[in-house]
């Protein structure tokens, strides 16, 4: 197998980010040259889950140290099977687990973990965003060594894959990497949420998002004013809620919540791939921000370049008397 | 507790971004430049844990000459020492050429706690920390948005994605990746900024490091990121925007 394609699970599936991982994967190796890598204590479901996707087979990487997730277990682990099997391609999804612990294991190797990647060019090349997405970089990896890339959620598309799923399921087989109780250093507990929520965003119909360019929290009413004439649900981008101006649970991004509503209106966001990657699902979105460059316009259907002091009080209006 | 803080002195984040000639990197020539905001949070949390907790905070910048500035900036707003790694190729390196630099440069001062943004404005790998951790054998996490210290060591919050986070335990020394919005950032006092011109900043050349393995991950090209969308500019007065945004919202994309 010269690709190790390596998946995560969330609630005990296989994560949509991983197939997307897997669709990428596609671009550098053919299927029956991907294993797949399912990770943890008990793994027969997730096995038999991987193993119905276009790969060539399913390797389960098992050991009761390996859940919960630590840095230090899924490092160790993976790096007895890497330097097993030294395939040319590691490829993983872009979660903020594999952002904890790959780039350690891609220096253990002497290697460099291309992260985030959004494409992939013949090469091979890879692309990643740089400057919070105003511009993007074109990657190469150099060396014999496996060269490890992580792959951005959203960037390739996942539905593809099932119309190639195996007839027959892929073969199975199972690794046990020897672990000890006290490599593990870190002691992690079980996940846990902040407080209640009163919003539900993932099913607004219609969101009104601000960002940095509101520049205060007195100026928040004139973005809630918009919002209530529009009928929609207030939401922001990460540095308000940092700040305490909304609640975090009004935060659209990786670390908030993914939407998808009919209108996405943002409003002074410059469109940092964190936000974006919250959003552009959105049917209809408009940008209002005084930057012609700011990235969000690359994934506008509308854009008003301004200020937005002055355009979000006209369009207050304007949405009224329409 | 011995903190060593390591910061990236980036361009401004309004900075205009011009591809410079050879379409490698971005024209420095009239840029302004900043601390790294994830840097900046991890600077005031090794702050506040020495108000707590007393020690000493060091803070730690690779790059050319104009990030004694930054390194200056985090001396004015508390840290108690700093150490320039002067280095004009900073560019050329990948992930773990810089963090080999850090590494090389923090390795003697045996600190406690290693502290660093999560990442970095610029090239947003999101790896230096994580790699630094390897590189000085200690046990990491990312993420962090709260740090309290216990008697076995750290317990600290790291934040999952989608609203979720979770409690770490672990011992010390470690090091740890600060996420933004776990604390509130403190601006320079006038005495603070006099005092930081007395303390020490140690200058190293990197050549003195002996860290200049090839790079493995090279950028090759950069570019202005191509158009996901077919986007509608309205331009005008605010009243006639307003107007014109309101038709389309209704006639075209038929969501009011």
């Amino acid at each position: 197998m010269s690709l190790f394609l390596v998946l995560e699970e969330r609630g005990g599936h296989i994560e949509r980010v991983s197939w997307e991982a897997l669709a990428a994967a596609h671009r550098l190796a053919p299927a029956e040259e991907i294993a797949a890598i399912v990770i943890g204590a008990e793994t027969e479901m997730l096995a038999a889950e991987a193993a119905q996707k276009p790969v060539g087979k399913v390797v389960r990487l098992e050991h009761p140290l390996l859940a919960p997730y630590t840095a230090d277990g899924f490092l160790l682990a993976l790096e007895q099977l890497v330097r097993r099997d030294e395939p040319r391609y590691v490829v993983l999804p872009h979660t903020y687990q594999v952002r904890d612990y790959a780039p350690a294991l891609a220096c253990r190797m002497g290697q460099v973990l291309i992260g985030d990647v959004t494409g992939i060019e013949d090469g091979a090349v890879f692309i990643r965003q740089l400057l919070q997405g105003r511009l993007n970089g074109s990657y190469r990896h150099h060396g014999d060594g496996p060269c490890f890339v992580s792959v951005q959620a959203g960037a390739f598309r996942a539905d593809a894959l099932d119309a190639d799923a195996n007839v027959k399921p892929a073969p199975i087989e199972i690794f046990r990497p020897a672990l000890k109780p006290a490599q593990i250093r870190t002691r992690p507990s079980e996940p846990f949420r902040e407080s209640a929520q009163t919003v539900d965003l993932g099913s607004a119909q219609r969101i009104v998002s601000v960002g940095r360019g509101i520049k205060a929290a007195e100026n928040l009413p004139l973005i809630a004013a918009l919002a209530q004439a529009l009928d929609a649900e207030l939401a922001a981008s990460r540095p308000i809620c940092d700040n305490g101006w909304l609640p975090l649970e009004r935060q659209v991004g990786s670390s908030g919540h993914t939407v998808a509503p009919r209108l996405y209106l943002a409003v002074g966001i410059s469109g940092a791939i964190q936000h974006l990657v919250g959003m552009k699902g959105s049917a209809c979105i408009v940008a209002i921000n005084k930057d012609p460059d700011a990235p969000i316009f690359e994934v506008a259907d509308y854009g008003i370049v301004g200020d937005l002091f002055e355009v979000v009080p006209a369009l207050t209006e304007a949405v009224k008397a329409g | 507790m011995k903190i060593v803080v390591a910061i990236k002195q980036v361009p401004n984040r309004d900075a205009p971004v011009r591809i410079a000639a050879g379409g490698k990197w971005i024209g420095e020539a009239d840029l302004e430049w900043a601390m790294n905001e994830p840097d900046a949070h991890a600077l005031e949390e090794a702050l506040q844990l020495k108000e707590q907790h007393g020690g000493e905070v060091i803070v730690v910048s690779a790059g050319p000459e104009r990030v004694a500035a930054t390194i200056r900036e985090a001396l004015a707003k508390g840290a108690d020492r700093g150490v320039h790694i002067v280095c004009d190729d900073l560019g050329a390196r990948d992930a773990l050429g810089v963090a080999g630099l850090l590494a090389a440069a923090i390795r003697n001062e045996n600190p406690d706690l290693v502290l660093t943004g999560l990442q970095s404005e610029d090239l947003g790998l999101g790896q230096t920390g994580v790699i630094l951790a390897e590189l000085l054998g200690l046990p990491h996490a990312t993420l962090i948005l709260r740090v309290e210290k216990t008697e076995a060591g750290l317990k600290v919050k790291r934040e999952l994605e989608e609203g979720w986070f979770q409690s770490i335990e672990m011992p010390l020394p470690a090091l740890l990746t600060m996420q933004s919005g776990g604390n509130k950032l403190r601006y320079a006092t006038l005495m603070g900024i006099k005092r930081a011109k007395t303390k020490e900043l140690r200058v190293v050349n990197a050549a003195e490091l002996g860290e200049n393995a090839a790079p493995v991950a090279i950028l090759d090209r950069i570019s202005a990121p191509k158009k996901q969308k077919k986007t509608q500019i309205l331009s005008g007065l605010p009243k006639e925007v307003a107007a014109a945004l309101v038709e389309k919202l209704k006639a075209e994309a038929r969501v009011l």
